[in-house]
């Protein structure tokens, strides 16, 4: 029955290298640039598989352990989410609060992964990377209370399941609120601009990218497919909000998901294009706004 | 009948092992200090042994045996019995204890330079007296078991002696325990005033009192618990002790202050609505002072006590939800609220106490407790690394561990509370962000502690020529790792030992009777979230399959050093430091940690030196304490004629206090 919620693991698999490859395609036509092709993530993902590795003496099998666990967890903890108004393989009270500790999970195992290597320049993109969680940590859970006490369940799947613009028409303040906070998560949490370059070369500025630095070959594959999965994991919660209702269809409602998150690459590629990445010392401050504009949602759901 | 006789023989074989054992190793220390180590250990994990099985039997068969003698103390009388409360909380105390028995062997080597005469007497009068604490029915009785749980890990704090700030910290803890104990003395015996008597059967609160009488008892015990602001003694005293006294005390003793206050709860029966919100607001503030000071520090074990202080907040906001759900006649919040507290009673026992004899093995290895000299400790000490990982992993509440199951518990308990009306769904909120700010602190606390220590590449000579752990050490490391996995994936098997526990504290509002005390595991605790904890490790599994299968397939695999960005001369002293990761959160609440930094700053073109430090000390201790003590020192030193330091004095002093008492009598 829930046959369409245990197939979105693998849909997303399939899928996710498609948005980075849409984001760098937006970013091309923005700089006037041919740019790669769309499957060019893919292409990278199977060169990198076939290589050989080099490993930093320094390394341990916690450096090793890293992106195994990452990739895991994000094909896991799409079993509990929603694509889009197609409900989800598991569904159970309080499973929010397994989505935000698996993405812990895997945020520890990349820092770990980060600090095995010695380098300053990865500890210091894992500091980095642990303080943003920090703050976005309540922004996503407070985020996700607001929704689930306005629309009465308790699970993420009852949460986006009702949603439709007619329910949104008198709580549109609401609606705003969120998106805005699930969009600021969005963009941490994937690390772009304005939280994080994932182009530049200069590591000393660099979150994401840096923590990867001593990364190669197969173990890099992985990084790469996990990132592309986390635009997805985090796409699927900005997507539910603002998607139409359920069409009683699952593979429509299966399609208009994906073809909303496309629509979310291509927002980030705009976004990318037209903005600059903020000073690090003010990534906290916008982190801080979506908490408070997260909390203001739940606020609002007292009236 | 047969389970009763059964439980109370046990018991009580176990207390005499323990009793005998310490008094044996306490006479042959000096003769034979090996001997005397066997028979300290042999008795202890005997002790232990027995203990665990006879308490897991009675909490299983759910016994509540009582057993009473007449003795000649005023008040008192032998008034011991085992509940659910009582075993859930005797269980983990007896694996400590036996576990941290076993590391001891380990921890001190060959015993050369220490007198094992004055290490395992100690030790067993802390088991005993812990033990004991849980078993007492009587107010007098539990006094006296509670000061020979205090004094016993005093002497076991100052064990190591010679350096000044163990001397220092035993000073502290001694205070704290007995200014704790002074407030419970005053809660008994307003308790048991009415009744000429102190048992715990006959007490009960005036009406009306019940609010004044719940606060003292949450001072009383909180100061053992490490409640906030009554937590100075905790970073003192864990970083002193030897290791396995810091894991038995950190893991189990700590709790014993949960243990009364639970107890006290129960003596009370209702409280008015504002005591659950006293407890919620001191939960939080715990859970966050705790965390934040825990992140600041640099020694490993200091760290460690500011996490159990952050784990107490967490068990307290679990009680606090526990005790709001019965005033919102809401059982399942209160039942999810007490449920995740026991849970995370054991839960934290068992992480924290691998924690810190992981540390211990550490500080074996390498001389020193400060973050900042170790590094690259997991290619020295791979097995001790790896236990310790899943410590720290644990902690950090991820799935599919132990410590996630007991948060979420808690979690959705305050979950539920944000459905319901504004005013119990603003505690709802405050809960759910204090502990969602917790988890991505505690995240960075372990990450830091794991990777800066065991991660890298060694920071000093001592690090980079540390060796692995003694099989004494390690084997109590990988049980506990065993058991953060089991409590983790079986945890709805934990839930089932916790219920009569949280049944008899439902009672306290006599919420009896309500549909969800039947409640089968799953209205608190859903299987599928089971499930998927097997299902991560299943996962994971398959992933690191396939990822061999392709490395299998690639073209050479070559190691080289560490990408430096082109730097010529990489030196493991500009690896990040533990001061530096944390930098960016300890400095954002720099306001709040209130750090002391010294810092001479590179002058002139061509500098020579310069130096930094800091340092985040307590400011509770120093700024509220403190000036209190003093104060204090200085009235009672006008007081020192009296103290002459002639017998003739002291003599004259009894005879002139007895003649004063014989004329009371007299008169009266």
């Amino acid at each position: 029955m829930r046959l369409a919620g245990w197939l979105h693991p693998i849909l997303a698999l399939l899928l996710s290298p498609l948005l980075p490859g849409v984001i760098n395609r937006v970013k091309a036509f923005f700089a006037g640039r041919q740019g790669p092709p769309l499957l060019q993530p893919y292409y990278d993902l199977i060169k990198l598989l076939q290589k050989g590795a080099v490993y930093s003496g320094t390394t341990t099998w916690v450096f090793r352990a890293g992106p195994v666990v990452n990739l895991a967890v994000l094909s896991l903890v799409l079993l509990i989410l929603p694509l889009g108004r197609v409900p989800s393989a598991v569904a159970f009270p309080g499973d929010l609060i397994l989505l935000a500790y698996l993405l812990v999970l895997g945020r520890f195992f990349t820092v770990l992964a980060a600090l095995d290597t010695g380098s300053s320049f990865e500890g210091m993109g894992a500091s980095r990377e642990l303080q943003f969680a920090v703050f976005a940590e309540p922004a996503l859970l407070v985020g996700l209370g607001a929704l689930a006490r306005w629309t009465n369940a308790s699970s993420l799947s009852g949460m986006f399941a009702d949603l439709s613009p007619a329910f949104w028409g008198d709580s549109l303040p609401l609606l705003v609120l969120l998106a805005s906070a699930f969009l600021v998560l969005y963009l941490t949490e994937n690390c772009r601009i304005p939280v994080d370059d994932p182009t530049t070369h200069l590591e000393l500025t660099m979150i994401h990218e840096v923590m990867v630095l001593d990364h190669g070959a197969v173990d890099f594959g992985f990084i790469q497919w996990a990132a592309a999965m986390k635009l997805w994991v985090l796409g699927i919660l900005l997507v539910g909000l603002v998607l139409p209702g359920a069409s009683g269809w699952r593979g429509l409602d299966a399609l208009a998901g994906v073809v909303g998150l496309l629509g979310v690459a291509v927002l980030t590629g705009v976004i990318e294009s037209i903005m600059a990445r903020l000073r690090l010392l003010r990534v906290p401050q916008l982190l801080v706004g979506a908490s408070v504009a997260s909390a203001l949602a739940l606020l609002l759901t007292f009236r | 009948m047969r389970c009763d006789s059964f439980v109370l023989g046990g018991l009580l074989g176990s207390l005499s092992l323990l009793v005998l054992g310490g008094l044996g190793a306490l006479l042959i220390g000096r003769m034979s200090s090996r001997s005397a180590v066997r028979l300290g250990m042999g008795t202890a994990v005997a002790g232990c042994l027995v203990g665990l099985i006879v308490t897991l039997t009675a909490l299983v068969a759910r016994a509540d045996v009582v057993w009473t003698m007449p003795w000649r103390m005023p008040y008192g009388s032998l008034h011991i019995g085992v509940d659910s409360l009582s075993a859930f909380f005797l269980i983990p105390m007896f694996l400590l204890g036996g576990l941290g028995a076993i590391y001891s062997v380990g921890y001190f080597g060959s015993w050369d330079d220490r007198n094992p005469g004055r290490f395992w007497p100690g030790y067993h009068a802390l088991v005993a007296g812990m033990t004991l604490v849980m078993l007492a029915r009587n107010g007098f009785l539990f006094l006296v078991a509670w000061e020979i749980m205090s004094v016993a890990s005093f002497f076991l704090v100052i064990y190591e002696d010679e350096a000044e700030e163990t001397r220092w910290a035993g000073w502290v803890y001694l205070i704290a325990a007995h200014v704790g104990v002074a407030l419970l003395m005053a809660l008994f015996a307003l308790l048991g005033r009415g009744h000429g008597s102190l048992d715990f059967s006959l007490m009960s609160a005036p009406a009306g009192a019940a609010g004044g009488f719940f606060l003292l008892a949450l001072a009383g015990f909180g100061t053992k618990a490490g409640v906030f602001p009554l937590h100075v003694w905790l970073p003192e005293a864990h970083p002193a002790a030897p290791s396995p006294v810091s894991a038995l005390m950190s893991g189990i003793m700590i709790k014993t202050g949960i243990y009364g206050f639970l107890r006290a709860v129960l003596l009370l029966g209702a409280t008015p609505i504002w005591c659950a919100w006293v407890l919620l607001g001191l939960g939080a503030v715990t859970t966050l002072v705790g965390i934040l000071f825990a992140l600041a520090q640099q020694d490993i074990k200091r760290l460690l006590a500011y996490s159990s202080m952050e784990n107490i907040g967490i068990i307290v906001l679990g009680l606090g939800l526990g005790m709001l759900g019965l005033h919102h006649q809401s059982p399942l919040v209160a039942a999810l609220g007490f449920t995740g507290a026991l849970l995370h009673v054991w839960n934290h026992a068992v992480f924290k106490s691998l924690l810190f004899m992981g540390a211990g093995a550490v500080v074996r290895a390498t001389g020193t407790r400060v973050l900042n000299e170790l590094g690259g400790l997991l290619k020295r000490m791979p097995r001790t690394g790896a236990a310790f990982l899943v410590g720290a992993a644990a902690i950090c509440a991820l799935p599919p561990l132990n410590g996630f199951v007991g948060e979420f518990l808690i979690y959705v308990s305050a979950f539920k509370m944000l459905f319901g009306q504004p005013a119990s769904a603003v505690w709802g909120v405050v809960i759910w962000v204090t502990l969602a700010l917790a988890g991505g602190l505690a995240a960075a606390c372990f990450a830091q502690l794991f990777g800066i220590a065991f991660l890298g590449e060694p920071r000093t000579q001592t690090a980079s020529e540390a060796c692995e752990a003694g099989a004494w050490l390690r084997w109590p490391l990988y049980i506990l790792a065993a058991l953060c996995l089991l409590l983790g994936v079986g945890a709805g098997a934990v839930v089932v030992l916790a219920r009569p526990v949280v049944v008899q504290m439902m009672g306290v509002a006599g919420v009896e009777g309500v549909g969800v005390l039947e409640w089968p595991v799953r209205t608190l605790l859903p299987l599928t979230l089971l499930a998927l904890l097997v299902a991560l490790l299943v996962v994971i599994a398959i992933w690191a399959v396939v990822r061999r299968r392709l490395m299998a397939r690639a073209p050479a695999v070559r190691t080289s050093p560490t990408w430096d960005c082109g730097y010529a001369a990489p030196a493991a002293t500009m690896q990040y430091t533990s001061t530096s990761f944390a930098q960016p959160l300890t400095k954002g609440a720099a306001l709040f940690l209130r750090p002391e930094t010294r810092a001479q700053l590179p002058q002139d073109v061509f500098p020579i030196s310069a130096t930094f430090s800091s340092t985040t000390p307590d400011w509770a201790q120093k700024k509220l304490y403190r000036p209190i003590f003093e104060k204090a020192a200085r009235q009672l030193g006008r007081l020192h004629w009296i103290q002459q330091g002639r017998v003739q004095w002291y003599v004259f002093y009894v005879v002139a206090a007895l003649t004063a008492l014989l004329i009371w009598m007299v008169w009266s």
